[in-house]
């Protein structure tokens, strides 16, 4: 196990910038999580950590040694590709043995560790079988133990779960997780799925247009969101956002909006600088877990006809209309959804509240 | 009786879907068909006919030609004079020779290598590659024969000026090494064919799958041997086939050298197009005709075959 450092790592394709200036570091042990939407720069990173790419610019470290343009077979390290690049005529004993092979391991003793690899991922018995005749739950599982097979530094992952179905990949995400638990071993995981990133992910390296945009533990992403982009990429559904008229009140910052109506938060110097540079425009943001349909009395609420109303199980989603584009959800988890009417009043905790300036960074509330 | 709606449907189906009616199909099949029918099929029984009698341009035979029966291929395959230069055995020895050398190994070989070689090189390399051995493999027959007779003459001869220019010995190529001339010939002008295969079969192979190969620690030898070649054996099986019938009926060497000096670079076509047309034994050399079609139908139903092991699969 080793760790990882970028240090102002950029990466052109002819005039396309996928990465530019990326600093990043990953400790020993660490398992971070590249997430962004697709085009963000999140595989090219990646793939300049394996060697598959060369930097344009800057230096990859692993191990505290530089490999910035070092053949990915001197790094040593392990990749799960996201099409699981298993060989058609390999049956998966010669698959999973395929790193011990060029290794120049007898053949009797890698079979035997490529056996021990597949029944703890609970594919032993199929050893003699191609990759075309398994599943693909098992042609995942077959990957991941030939980047098992033998001891690397680093394990890479190349949104190794995106070709499985719903159910099998929530399976396969909770095997992963136990799998880092058990080995401790230092690994870098691309996705565009924020769950997978908040359940696996020791930190998460939120990217985005080539850039990282946050760099910190899921529950930290969770909580206080670096711009409005980690906001709304970051929750299933996304943070709720919403523009909103601000005036400077005594030692209060008054929040106006239509159909909204809030007590002042209290003021600091963070807000007040917002406010002299991005004028009294702000975005309010609230996640749809922390909405409750509104009791008489409460404070901070925002009104608005009721656009949809799913119910799923253990929670609901109820969805408001304010026009185009700007649409709050909120999940109720008590039956309070089935009293709805044509209009809707939510409500909200003060505390709940995360603030943006016009730029779309966050500005720290109190206590912050 | 259930049953037979149901298949009988879709077969219907897809013989109503036609562009034209079949009068119309069959109208504009005619002139083709009546082409092939003239110069194909009727020569084709023509060849197998004349074999069978000793009929020549001139003399006696030519107006009244006998049937011989099996005597034009008993002369081909005596014994006494089979290894003889200039007879049917030699011919086909060192056609065999010449396909082993300049087709299984040379234009295969180098082709596979060139094929491997630019799969990784930057990507205007490989165009400029491609280009030039393609170039190679467009030009027409005889001007190849021209450029290459043009190359290796003895005294006005680029290769010779290349040579002495280096301080090297010139030579007579065409006289003294005239099979291995011919052989390089070959396997400059065919190696193309199979570079442009195995290339498009590389290409074909998911690049995740060396990729995976390279972080895993393979060499580039054992990417070569243990993914790229086991991936691509079917296409290799096919150009083997297919470059040994073209080797095999190669008549462009006679360009080079015309079959000499003294029957060294005779291969069976060269040895056949004497024997009809310069010797004007019509049986003789249909004859000859005849066994270089079985043994290209030989290696049609090889090939053949190979093709619909393979379809059930795909």
């Amino acid at each position: 196990m080793a760790s990882v450092e970028f240090k102002n790592v950029s990466k052109s394709f002819n005039a396309f910038k996928a990465v530019s200036d990326v600093s990043l570091d990953i400790g020993d042990g660490e398992f971070v999580c590249l997430l962004g939407p697709s085009g963000c720069g999140k595989t090219t990173s990646l793939r300049m950590m394996a060697g598959l790419e060369t930097p344009t610019s800057g230096q990859i470290l692993i191990g505290g040694k530089e490999v910035t343009h070092l053949h990915p077979k001197d790094r040593n390290i392990a990749m799960v590709f996201q099409d699981y690049a298993l060989y058609p005529h390999m049956n998966l004993a010669d698959n999973m043995a395929y790193p011990l092979k060029v290794r120049g391991e007898p053949v009797q003793k890698r079979h035997a560790r490529a056996r021990e690899v597949a029944d703890v991922l609970k594919i032993g018995h199929l050893m003699d079988r191609l990759p075309s005749q398994i599943s693909g739950g098992q042609q995942q599982r077959t990957s991941l133990a030939r980047a098992l097979v033998y001891p690397a530094q680093v394990y890479l992952f190349d949104e190794p779960l995106s070709n499985l179905d719903a159910k099998l990949r929530l399976e396969a995400r909770g095997f992963l997780n136990h799998l880092q638990r058990d080995m401790g071993m230092t690994a870098v995981y691309v996705t565009h799925d924020q769950a997978e990133a908040m359940a696996l992910a020791t930190r998460i390296a939120v990217m985005d247009q080539g850039k990282i945009v946050q760099y910190a533990s899921p529950i930290e992403i969770y909580r206080r969101p670096a711009t409005t982009f980690v906001a709304n990429f970051v929750g299933n559904p996304p943070m709720n956002l919403v523009e909103v008229e601000c005036e400077q009140g005594e030692g209060q910052l008054l929040l106006k909006g239509e159909g909204l109506t809030m007590q002042g938060l209290p003021m600091t110097d963070a807000i007040g600088k917002a406010l002299a540079t991005s004028g009294k425009k702000l975005t309010l943001g609230v996640r749809p877990e922390h909405l409750a349909i509104a009791a008489a009395g409460a404070s901070n609420t925002v009104t608005a006809p009721l656009f949809a109303n799913e119910n799923m199980g253990p929670e609901s989603l109820v969805t408001l209309d304010r026009g185009e584009n700007a649409r709050i959800t909120a999940r109720i988890f008590t039956d309070d959804h089935l009293n709805v009417d044509k209009v809707v009043t939510l409500s909200f905790l003060a505390e709940h509240v995360h603030l943006f300036d016009g730029t779309g960074k966050r500005i720290p509330v109190a206590g912050e | 009786m259930t049953t037979e709606p149901i298949t009988s449907k879709p077969r219907r189906k897809v013989r109503n879907f036609s562009l034209l009616s079949n009068r119309a199909g069959a109208a504009f099949m005619l002139p083709a068909g009546l082409l092939v029918s003239v110069f194909v099929i009727v020569p084709f029984f023509w060849v197998i006919f004349v074999s069978f009698t000793n009929r020549t341009l001139i003399g006696r035979t030519a107006l009244n030609p006998e049937f011989v029966g099996l005597g034009n291929y008993l002369a081909l395959f005596d014994p006494a004079t089979f290894f003889q230069r200039g007879q049917f055995g030699f011919s086909l020895i060192l056609t065999t020779q010449f396909v082993l050398a300049s087709a299984l190994i040379g234009q295969a070989l180098l082709g596979l290598l060139l094929a491997w070689l630019i799969q990784t090189v930057p990507p205007w390399v490989k165009r400029i590659t491609e280009t030039f051995v393609i170039a190679a493999w467009i030009l027409p027959e005889v001007v190849i024969g021209f450029a290459w007779f043009a190359f290796l003459d003895r005294d006005q001869g680029t290769l010779n000026a290349l040579l002495t220019g280096f301080g090297l010995p010139p030579g007579d190529f065409l006289l003294e090494q005239p099979f291995w001339v011919i052989v390089v010939f070959n396997t400059w002008r065919g190696a193309a064919f199979s570079m442009m295969l195995f290339n498009s079969a590389f290409s074909s192979i998911p690049p995740s799958y060396f990729q995976a190969a390279d972080v895993a620690g393979a060499s580039s030898w054992q990417k070569f041997r243990d993914i790229g070649l086991p991936l691509i054996r079917g296409h290799i099986v096919t150009d083997l086939i297919l470059i040994t019938m073209w080797t095999f009926n190669t008549f462009t060497p006679f360009l080079l050298t015309n079959g000499g000096p003294s029957y060294r670079t005779e291969l069976v076509s060269i040895y056949n197009y004497r024997v009809a047309f310069q010797d004007f034994q019509f049986g003789k050399g249909a004859a000859v005709g005849v066994i270089m079609m079985l043994i290209n139908l030989a290696f049609a139903l090889v090939y053949l075959s190979l093709g619909r092991k393979k379809a059930p699969k795909s």
